[in-house]
Protein backbone atom coordinates (compact mmCIF):
# COMPACT_ATOMS: atom_id res chain seq x y z
CA UNK A 1 0.00 0.00 0.00
CA UNK A 2 2.70 2.35 0.80
CA UNK A 3 5.40 1.15 -1.57
CA UNK A 4 4.78 1.04 -5.42
CA UNK A 5 7.95 -1.48 -6.13
CA UNK A 6 6.76 -4.16 -4.34
CA UNK A 7 7.82 -8.00 -4.70
CA UNK A 8 5.74 -10.56 -6.65
CA UNK A 9 5.33 -12.31 -3.56
CA UNK A 10 3.97 -9.25 -2.20
CA UNK A 11 1.67 -8.20 -5.30
CA UNK A 12 0.08 -11.58 -4.53
CA UNK A 13 -1.00 -11.14 -1.14
CA UNK A 14 -2.09 -7.75 -1.71
CA UNK A 15 -4.56 -8.70 -4.09
CA UNK A 16 -7.61 -9.12 -2.51
CA UNK A 17 -8.51 -12.27 -1.48
CA UNK A 18 -11.24 -14.02 -2.21
CA UNK A 19 -14.34 -14.19 -0.20
CA UNK A 20 -14.51 -17.09 1.11
CA UNK A 21 -17.94 -16.48 3.13
CA UNK A 22 -20.23 -13.98 1.27
CA UNK A 23 -21.90 -11.29 3.29
CA UNK A 24 -25.27 -12.86 3.60
CA UNK A 25 -23.55 -16.42 5.16
CA UNK A 26 -22.04 -14.25 7.60
CA UNK A 27 -25.09 -12.35 8.48
CA UNK A 28 -27.46 -15.85 8.93
CA UNK A 29 -24.64 -17.36 11.10
CA UNK A 30 -24.24 -14.97 13.46
CA UNK A 31 -28.23 -14.16 14.04
CA UNK A 32 -28.36 -18.10 13.90
CA UNK A 33 -26.13 -18.12 16.76
CA UNK A 34 -27.20 -15.68 19.27
CA UNK A 35 -31.13 -17.44 18.05
CA UNK A 36 -29.67 -20.70 19.05
CA UNK A 37 -28.17 -19.68 22.00
CA UNK A 38 -30.95 -17.93 23.36
CA UNK A 39 -33.41 -20.79 22.28
CA UNK A 40 -30.98 -23.48 24.40
CA UNK A 41 -31.05 -21.52 27.99
CA UNK A 42 -34.31 -20.40 28.06
CA UNK A 43 -35.14 -24.50 26.92
CA UNK A 44 -32.99 -25.82 29.42
CA UNK A 45 -35.02 -23.06 31.93
CA UNK A 46 -38.19 -24.79 30.79
CA UNK A 47 -37.05 -28.79 30.99
CA UNK A 48 -36.39 -27.76 34.75
CA UNK A 49 -40.31 -27.45 35.04
CA UNK A 50 -40.82 -31.12 34.26
CA UNK A 51 -37.58 -32.96 33.73
CA UNK A 52 -37.17 -35.79 31.23
CA UNK A 53 -34.32 -37.65 33.25
CA UNK A 54 -33.00 -37.30 36.69
CA UNK A 55 -31.06 -33.89 36.37
CA UNK A 56 -31.87 -30.33 36.19
CA UNK A 57 -29.98 -27.17 34.76
CA UNK A 58 -28.13 -25.19 37.03
CA UNK A 59 -29.65 -21.60 37.05
CA UNK A 60 -26.67 -20.07 36.44
CA UNK A 61 -27.18 -21.35 32.70
CA UNK A 62 -30.64 -20.64 32.17
CA UNK A 63 -32.23 -17.56 30.72
CA UNK A 64 -35.83 -16.00 32.51
CA UNK A 65 -35.39 -16.31 35.95
CA UNK A 66 -38.02 -18.78 36.26
CA UNK A 67 -40.73 -20.95 33.18
CA UNK A 68 -42.94 -18.25 32.40
CA UNK A 69 -39.94 -15.62 31.48
CA UNK A 70 -38.05 -18.92 29.44
CA UNK A 71 -41.20 -18.86 28.15
CA UNK A 72 -41.39 -15.51 26.70
CA UNK A 73 -37.57 -15.73 25.34
CA UNK A 74 -38.44 -19.51 23.81
CA UNK A 75 -41.12 -17.79 21.99
CA UNK A 76 -39.88 -15.05 21.17
CA UNK A 77 -36.21 -15.81 20.28
CA UNK A 78 -38.13 -18.47 17.83
CA UNK A 79 -39.18 -16.16 15.85
CA UNK A 80 -35.34 -15.28 15.00
CA UNK A 81 -34.48 -19.22 14.71
CA UNK A 82 -37.23 -19.83 12.13
CA UNK A 83 -37.45 -16.52 9.99
CA UNK A 84 -33.16 -16.68 9.87
CA UNK A 85 -33.06 -20.67 9.25
CA UNK A 86 -36.06 -20.32 6.32
CA UNK A 87 -33.44 -17.53 4.89
CA UNK A 88 -30.81 -19.68 4.92
CA UNK A 89 -32.30 -22.68 3.57
CA UNK A 90 -33.79 -20.97 0.59
CA UNK A 91 -30.73 -18.89 -0.18
CA UNK A 92 -28.62 -22.28 0.53
CA UNK A 93 -30.75 -23.61 -2.09
CA UNK A 94 -31.08 -20.95 -4.80
CA UNK A 95 -27.53 -20.02 -4.88
CA UNK A 96 -26.43 -23.48 -5.46
CA UNK A 97 -24.66 -23.15 -1.89
CA UNK A 98 -25.64 -26.21 -0.86
CA UNK A 99 -25.09 -28.17 -3.45
CA UNK A 100 -21.14 -27.04 -4.33
CA UNK A 101 -20.25 -27.08 -0.77
CA UNK A 102 -22.09 -29.91 1.24
CA UNK A 103 -21.84 -32.41 -1.54
CA UNK A 104 -20.81 -35.19 -2.69
CA UNK A 105 -20.68 -37.20 0.91
CA UNK A 106 -18.86 -40.21 0.85
CA UNK A 107 -18.27 -42.72 3.44
CA UNK A 108 -14.69 -43.70 1.64
CA UNK A 109 -14.33 -39.55 2.03
CA UNK A 110 -15.95 -39.47 5.52
CA UNK A 111 -13.26 -42.28 6.84
CA UNK A 112 -10.31 -41.22 5.28
CA UNK A 113 -10.93 -37.20 6.55
CA UNK A 114 -12.01 -38.84 10.33
CA UNK A 115 -8.40 -40.37 10.20
CA UNK A 116 -6.71 -37.29 8.43
CA UNK A 117 -8.28 -35.38 11.19
CA UNK A 118 -7.80 -37.30 14.40
CA UNK A 119 -3.76 -37.38 13.68
CA UNK A 120 -3.60 -33.89 12.79
CA UNK A 121 -3.09 -34.65 9.10
CA UNK A 122 -6.41 -32.68 7.77
CA UNK A 123 -5.27 -30.29 5.30
CA UNK A 124 -6.86 -26.29 6.32
CA UNK A 125 -4.85 -24.70 3.10
CA UNK A 126 -8.47 -23.88 1.34
CA UNK A 127 -10.99 -22.72 3.54
CA UNK A 128 -13.29 -22.44 0.43
CA UNK A 129 -13.73 -26.58 -0.15
CA UNK A 130 -15.17 -28.49 3.03
CA UNK A 131 -13.67 -31.59 3.96
CA UNK A 132 -16.12 -34.33 3.97
CA UNK A 133 -16.05 -34.40 8.06
CA UNK A 134 -17.09 -30.70 7.31
CA UNK A 135 -19.89 -32.01 5.43
CA UNK A 136 -21.02 -34.55 7.07
CA UNK A 137 -21.19 -32.49 10.29
CA UNK A 138 -23.01 -29.62 8.12
CA UNK A 139 -25.26 -31.03 6.87
CA UNK A 140 -25.89 -33.31 9.62
CA UNK A 141 -26.57 -30.07 12.05
CA UNK A 142 -29.04 -28.26 9.32
CA UNK A 143 -31.22 -31.71 9.47
CA UNK A 144 -31.26 -31.76 13.09
CA UNK A 145 -32.05 -27.73 13.13
CA UNK A 146 -35.12 -28.70 10.91
CA UNK A 147 -35.97 -31.62 13.10
CA UNK A 148 -35.92 -29.65 16.45
CA UNK A 149 -37.98 -26.69 15.05
CA UNK A 150 -40.55 -29.17 13.75
CA UNK A 151 -40.40 -31.04 16.84
CA UNK A 152 -40.95 -27.45 19.07
CA UNK A 153 -44.14 -26.63 16.63
CA UNK A 154 -45.34 -30.12 17.46
CA UNK A 155 -45.47 -29.21 20.90
CA UNK A 156 -46.40 -25.72 21.00
CA UNK A 157 -49.59 -26.43 18.59
CA UNK A 158 -50.17 -30.02 19.39
CA UNK A 159 -53.92 -30.00 18.32
CA UNK A 160 -53.67 -27.49 15.20
CA UNK A 161 -50.79 -29.47 13.90
CA UNK A 162 -51.85 -32.95 14.99
CA UNK A 163 -50.53 -34.34 11.99
CA UNK A 164 -47.12 -33.15 12.59
CA UNK A 165 -47.22 -34.61 16.20
CA UNK A 166 -48.37 -38.15 14.92
CA UNK A 167 -45.12 -38.28 12.53
CA UNK A 168 -43.08 -37.98 15.34
CA UNK A 169 -45.09 -40.69 16.82
CA UNK A 170 -47.15 -38.75 19.69
CA UNK A 171 -46.64 -35.86 21.82
CA UNK A 172 -44.33 -37.56 24.42
CA UNK A 173 -42.29 -39.09 22.00
CA UNK A 174 -41.90 -35.05 20.32
CA UNK A 175 -40.37 -33.90 23.58
CA UNK A 176 -38.06 -36.51 23.76
CA UNK A 177 -36.83 -35.84 19.93
CA UNK A 178 -36.95 -32.09 21.14
CA UNK A 179 -34.22 -32.41 23.48
CA UNK A 180 -32.12 -35.18 21.83
CA UNK A 181 -31.40 -32.39 19.20
CA UNK A 182 -30.89 -29.99 21.35
CA UNK A 183 -28.23 -32.03 22.85
CA UNK A 184 -26.83 -33.13 19.48
CA UNK A 185 -26.72 -29.31 18.66
CA UNK A 186 -25.20 -28.40 21.60
CA UNK A 187 -22.53 -31.54 20.89
CA UNK A 188 -21.78 -30.04 17.57
CA UNK A 189 -21.17 -26.17 19.15
CA UNK A 190 -18.59 -27.64 21.09
CA UNK A 191 -17.29 -29.26 18.49
CA UNK A 192 -17.48 -26.60 16.06
CA UNK A 193 -16.18 -23.93 18.69
CA UNK A 194 -13.12 -26.05 19.53
CA UNK A 195 -12.28 -26.32 15.92
CA UNK A 196 -12.85 -22.70 15.37
CA UNK A 197 -10.07 -21.44 17.65
CA UNK A 198 -7.87 -24.41 16.40
CA UNK A 199 -7.61 -22.90 13.03
CA UNK A 200 -8.52 -19.31 13.62
CA UNK A 201 -8.67 -18.04 9.74
CA UNK A 202 -11.97 -20.30 9.84
CA UNK A 203 -12.77 -17.97 12.61
CA UNK A 204 -11.49 -14.69 10.59
CA UNK A 205 -13.33 -15.83 7.39
CA UNK A 206 -17.19 -16.09 9.52
CA UNK A 207 -16.11 -12.70 10.59
CA UNK A 208 -14.77 -10.40 7.59
CA UNK A 209 -15.46 -12.98 4.77
CA UNK A 210 -12.25 -13.61 3.88
CA UNK B 1 -30.20 5.42 28.69
CA UNK B 2 -29.95 9.24 27.76
CA UNK B 3 -33.77 9.50 30.40
CA UNK B 4 -32.16 7.37 33.08
CA UNK B 5 -28.97 9.45 32.84
CA UNK B 6 -31.03 12.77 33.21
CA UNK B 7 -32.90 11.34 36.13
CA UNK B 8 -29.45 10.96 38.13
CA UNK B 9 -28.51 13.26 40.62
CA UNK B 10 -24.82 13.51 40.46
CA UNK B 11 -23.27 12.28 44.01
CA UNK B 12 -26.52 9.97 44.86
CA UNK B 13 -25.18 5.94 44.46
CA UNK B 14 -26.84 4.80 41.72
CA UNK B 15 -26.82 1.19 43.58
CA UNK B 16 -28.50 2.64 46.61
CA UNK B 17 -31.09 4.73 44.59
CA UNK B 18 -32.11 1.31 42.57
CA UNK B 19 -32.69 -0.77 45.80
CA UNK B 20 -34.75 2.24 47.04
CA UNK B 21 -37.08 2.16 44.09
CA UNK B 22 -37.17 -1.62 44.05
CA UNK B 23 -38.36 -1.37 47.78
CA UNK B 24 -40.94 1.51 46.75
CA UNK B 25 -42.58 -1.09 43.80
CA UNK B 26 -45.17 -3.62 44.83
CA UNK B 27 -44.63 -7.28 45.81
CA UNK B 28 -45.28 -8.77 42.15
CA UNK B 29 -43.86 -6.12 40.46
CA UNK B 30 -40.86 -6.41 42.43
CA UNK B 31 -40.62 -10.15 41.63
CA UNK B 32 -41.04 -9.62 37.85
CA UNK B 33 -38.30 -7.29 37.64
CA UNK B 34 -35.75 -9.40 39.46
CA UNK B 35 -36.55 -12.24 37.50
CA UNK B 36 -36.04 -9.87 34.21
CA UNK B 37 -32.84 -8.61 35.59
CA UNK B 38 -31.30 -12.23 36.37
CA UNK B 39 -32.19 -13.08 33.06
CA UNK B 40 -30.53 -10.16 31.72
CA UNK B 41 -27.92 -10.57 33.53
CA UNK B 42 -27.63 -14.14 31.94
CA UNK B 43 -27.64 -12.06 28.10
CA UNK B 44 -25.01 -9.53 29.15
CA UNK B 45 -22.18 -12.62 29.76
CA UNK B 46 -23.39 -13.95 26.75
CA UNK B 47 -22.62 -10.68 24.59
CA UNK B 48 -20.34 -8.51 26.56
CA UNK B 49 -22.74 -5.89 26.03
CA UNK B 50 -23.98 -3.49 28.93
CA UNK B 51 -27.58 -4.41 28.71
CA UNK B 52 -28.79 -2.23 32.08
CA UNK B 53 -32.26 -1.15 30.88
CA UNK B 54 -34.27 -4.54 31.73
CA UNK B 55 -37.34 -3.24 31.50
CA UNK B 56 -37.11 -2.40 27.96
CA UNK B 57 -36.15 -5.77 27.22
CA UNK B 58 -39.44 -6.62 29.59
CA UNK B 59 -41.49 -4.44 27.64
CA UNK B 60 -40.25 -5.68 24.35
CA UNK B 61 -41.19 -10.02 24.91
CA UNK B 62 -44.56 -9.25 26.07
CA UNK B 63 -44.94 -7.01 23.01
CA UNK B 64 -43.56 -10.43 21.16
CA UNK B 65 -45.90 -12.24 23.45
CA UNK B 66 -48.70 -10.42 22.49
CA UNK B 67 -48.14 -10.85 19.06
CA UNK B 68 -47.77 -14.24 19.57
CA UNK B 69 -51.65 -14.20 20.93
CA UNK B 70 -52.54 -13.50 17.34
CA UNK B 71 -50.49 -15.55 15.51
CA UNK B 72 -52.12 -18.24 17.92
CA UNK B 73 -55.79 -16.83 17.15
CA UNK B 74 -55.44 -16.69 13.05
CA UNK B 75 -53.56 -20.36 13.69
CA UNK B 76 -56.59 -21.61 16.06
CA UNK B 77 -59.01 -23.70 14.00
CA UNK B 78 -62.50 -23.46 15.45
CA UNK B 79 -63.22 -27.25 13.68
CA UNK B 80 -59.66 -29.00 14.53
CA UNK B 81 -61.12 -31.32 17.40
CA UNK B 82 -58.23 -32.38 20.18
CA UNK B 83 -57.61 -35.91 19.79
CA UNK B 84 -59.29 -38.34 21.67
CA UNK B 85 -58.11 -41.76 23.00
CA UNK B 86 -59.61 -45.05 24.18
CA UNK B 87 -60.16 -45.21 27.70
CA UNK B 88 -57.52 -47.76 28.31
CA UNK B 89 -54.68 -45.07 27.69
CA UNK B 90 -55.85 -42.77 30.25
CA UNK B 91 -53.30 -41.88 33.02
CA UNK B 92 -53.70 -43.40 36.32
CA UNK B 93 -53.47 -42.12 38.71
CA UNK B 94 -54.09 -38.92 36.80
CA UNK B 95 -52.17 -36.09 38.97
CA UNK B 96 -53.43 -33.39 41.26
CA UNK B 97 -51.75 -30.01 40.16
CA UNK B 98 -52.22 -26.44 41.40
CA UNK B 99 -49.77 -23.64 42.89
CA UNK B 100 -50.54 -24.83 46.36
CA UNK B 101 -51.03 -28.39 47.75
CA UNK B 102 -54.00 -30.71 47.60
CA UNK B 103 -54.60 -30.13 51.62
CA UNK B 104 -55.38 -25.94 50.49
CA UNK B 105 -57.67 -27.00 47.37
CA UNK B 106 -61.15 -25.22 48.16
CA UNK B 107 -63.69 -27.38 49.92
CA UNK B 108 -66.97 -26.76 47.93
CA UNK B 109 -70.13 -27.92 49.59
CA UNK B 110 -72.45 -29.37 46.71
CA UNK B 111 -75.59 -28.30 47.97
CA UNK B 112 -74.86 -24.00 48.89
CA UNK B 113 -72.71 -23.64 45.43
CA UNK B 114 -74.56 -21.81 42.71
CA UNK B 115 -72.95 -20.97 39.42
CA UNK B 116 -72.71 -17.17 39.11
CA UNK B 117 -73.56 -16.28 35.18
CA UNK B 118 -72.89 -12.59 34.39
CA UNK B 119 -71.78 -9.91 31.97
CA UNK B 120 -73.12 -9.26 27.80
CA UNK B 121 -76.05 -12.35 28.93
CA UNK B 122 -79.77 -12.32 28.40
CA UNK B 123 -80.16 -14.52 31.38
CA UNK B 124 -78.39 -14.12 34.62
CA UNK B 125 -80.02 -16.39 36.96
CA UNK B 126 -77.21 -18.47 39.18
CA UNK B 127 -77.36 -22.05 38.87
CA UNK B 128 -77.49 -24.80 41.70
CA UNK B 129 -75.55 -28.27 41.22
CA UNK B 130 -78.89 -29.87 40.73
CA UNK B 131 -80.11 -27.94 37.57
CA UNK B 132 -76.47 -28.01 35.55
CA UNK B 133 -76.74 -31.68 36.04
CA UNK B 134 -79.95 -31.95 34.17
CA UNK B 135 -78.36 -30.34 31.33
CA UNK B 136 -77.34 -33.19 28.54
CA UNK B 137 -73.81 -34.14 28.75
CA UNK B 138 -71.06 -35.45 26.41
CA UNK B 139 -67.64 -37.94 27.66
CA UNK B 140 -64.27 -36.69 26.02
CA UNK B 141 -60.68 -38.37 26.34
CA UNK B 142 -58.18 -36.17 25.62
CA UNK B 143 -54.88 -35.05 26.81
CA UNK B 144 -54.07 -32.48 29.77
CA UNK B 145 -50.79 -30.72 28.44
CA UNK B 146 -49.35 -28.92 31.79
CA UNK B 147 -47.60 -25.43 30.35
CA UNK B 148 -44.44 -27.14 32.25
CA UNK B 149 -44.34 -29.80 29.12
CA UNK B 150 -45.77 -32.92 31.27
CA UNK B 151 -49.09 -34.30 30.05
CA UNK B 152 -51.63 -36.94 30.90
CA UNK B 153 -55.07 -38.39 29.50
CA UNK B 154 -58.10 -37.90 31.48
CA UNK B 155 -61.74 -38.59 31.05
CA UNK B 156 -64.27 -35.47 31.59
CA UNK B 157 -67.71 -35.53 31.24
CA UNK B 158 -70.09 -32.49 31.11
CA UNK B 159 -72.18 -29.94 29.21
CA UNK B 160 -70.24 -28.36 25.70
CA UNK B 161 -70.08 -24.85 27.28
CA UNK B 162 -70.86 -23.59 23.88
CA UNK B 163 -74.84 -24.88 24.61
CA UNK B 164 -74.85 -23.33 28.02
CA UNK B 165 -73.96 -20.31 26.49
CA UNK B 166 -76.70 -20.52 24.00
CA UNK B 167 -79.16 -21.28 26.64
CA UNK B 168 -78.31 -18.52 28.80
CA UNK B 169 -78.58 -16.16 25.49
CA UNK B 170 -75.04 -15.13 25.84
CA UNK B 171 -73.51 -12.52 23.62
CA UNK B 172 -71.31 -14.98 21.48
CA UNK B 173 -69.80 -12.08 19.73
CA UNK B 174 -68.26 -10.34 22.99
CA UNK B 175 -64.75 -11.36 23.29
CA UNK B 176 -63.99 -13.49 26.14
CA UNK B 177 -65.61 -15.60 28.63
CA UNK B 178 -64.12 -14.63 32.35
CA UNK B 179 -63.86 -17.43 34.79
CA UNK B 180 -63.67 -16.73 38.68
CA UNK B 181 -62.73 -19.56 40.96
CA UNK B 182 -62.27 -20.44 44.41
CA UNK B 183 -58.27 -21.43 44.61
CA UNK B 184 -56.65 -18.94 46.83
CA UNK B 185 -55.51 -16.27 46.09
CA UNK B 186 -58.21 -15.63 44.17
CA UNK B 187 -57.48 -17.64 40.42
CA UNK B 188 -59.17 -16.41 37.20
CA UNK B 189 -59.05 -16.64 33.76
CA UNK B 190 -60.05 -15.05 30.22
CA UNK B 191 -61.13 -17.33 27.44
CA UNK B 192 -61.38 -16.02 24.34
CA UNK B 193 -64.74 -16.44 22.51
CA UNK B 194 -64.03 -18.71 19.54
CA UNK B 195 -62.44 -21.17 22.38
CA UNK B 196 -65.23 -20.90 24.56
CA UNK B 197 -67.86 -22.14 21.83
CA UNK B 198 -65.38 -24.64 19.81
CA UNK B 199 -67.24 -28.17 20.75
CA UNK B 200 -64.74 -29.71 23.07
CA UNK B 201 -65.18 -26.51 25.07
CA UNK B 202 -66.88 -28.42 28.25
CA UNK B 203 -68.24 -27.31 31.86
CA UNK B 204 -67.33 -30.51 33.57
CA UNK B 205 -68.96 -32.56 36.42
CA UNK B 206 -67.27 -35.92 35.92
CA UNK B 207 -63.84 -36.87 35.92
CA UNK B 208 -63.87 -40.85 34.99
CA UNK B 209 -67.77 -41.79 35.29
CA UNK B 210 -67.72 -40.35 38.55
CA UNK B 211 -68.85 -36.76 40.37
CA UNK B 212 -65.79 -34.52 39.89
CA UNK B 213 -63.40 -34.91 42.84
CA UNK B 214 -62.19 -32.27 45.17
CA UNK B 215 -58.61 -33.17 43.46
CA UNK B 216 -59.31 -32.35 40.18
CA UNK B 217 -62.29 -29.03 40.29
CA UNK B 218 -65.73 -29.65 42.55
CA UNK B 219 -68.22 -28.96 41.95
CA UNK B 220 -67.42 -27.53 38.14
CA UNK B 221 -64.27 -27.21 36.07
CA UNK B 222 -64.01 -25.55 32.65
CA UNK B 223 -62.33 -29.07 30.15
CA UNK B 224 -60.91 -26.47 27.39
CA UNK B 225 -58.53 -29.19 25.48
CA UNK B 226 -57.44 -26.38 22.96
CA UNK B 227 -55.80 -25.10 25.66
CA UNK B 228 -52.65 -25.51 28.00
CA UNK B 229 -53.56 -26.74 31.36
CA UNK B 230 -53.67 -23.90 33.24
CA UNK B 231 -56.38 -22.39 31.21
CA UNK B 232 -58.64 -24.75 32.55
CA UNK B 233 -60.08 -23.26 35.78
CA UNK B 234 -61.21 -25.51 38.43
CA UNK B 235 -63.41 -24.57 41.43
CA UNK B 236 -65.48 -22.38 39.12
CA UNK B 237 -67.88 -19.25 40.86
CA UNK B 238 -68.90 -17.23 38.25
CA UNK B 239 -68.68 -16.84 34.60
CA UNK B 240 -68.55 -13.13 32.63
CA UNK B 241 -69.18 -12.87 29.35
CA UNK B 242 -67.19 -9.81 28.41
CA UNK B 243 -65.51 -7.04 25.82
CA UNK B 244 -63.03 -6.58 28.23
CA UNK B 245 -59.78 -8.24 28.88
CA UNK B 246 -59.43 -8.67 32.65
CA UNK B 247 -56.31 -10.59 33.18
CA UNK B 248 -55.85 -13.82 34.96
CA UNK B 249 -54.17 -15.09 37.96
CA UNK B 250 -50.93 -17.00 35.64
CA UNK B 251 -51.53 -14.45 32.38
CA UNK B 252 -50.76 -11.28 35.04
CA UNK B 253 -46.99 -13.22 35.93
CA UNK B 254 -46.16 -13.64 32.67
CA UNK B 255 -48.09 -17.00 30.73
CA UNK B 256 -49.13 -16.08 27.27
CA UNK B 257 -52.52 -15.23 27.31
CA UNK B 258 -53.51 -17.18 24.26
CA UNK B 259 -51.79 -20.35 25.32
CA UNK B 260 -53.54 -22.39 22.63
CA UNK B 261 -52.36 -26.05 21.58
Amino acid sequence: MTSLAVSDHQAETATPAKVIQPVWVRMVHWINAVAMILMIMSGWQIYNASPLFGFSFSSNITLGGWLGGALLWHFAAMWLLMVNGLIYLALGFATGRFRRKLLPITPAGVISDTRAALTFKLSHDDLSKYNSVQKLLYTGIIVVGVVIVLSGLSMWKPVQLHWLVSLFGGYDIARYVHFTCMALIVAFLVIHVALALLVPKSLRAMIIGR
Amino acid sequence: MGRLRKLLIPGVDKKLLVRDAVKTMPELTRRRFITAGTSLGALTLLTGCDVVDSSSAEELLKKVSKFNDAVQAWMFNPDALAPTFPESMITKPFPFNAYYGLDEAPEIAGADWKLEVRGLVDNKKSWTLDELYKLPQVKQVTRHICVEGWSAIGSWTGTPLRDFLKLVGADTHAKYVWFQCADKDGYNSPLDMRTALHPQTQMTFKFGDEILPRAYGFPMKIRVPTKLGFKNPKYVLSMEVTNDYKGGYWEDQGYNSFSGS
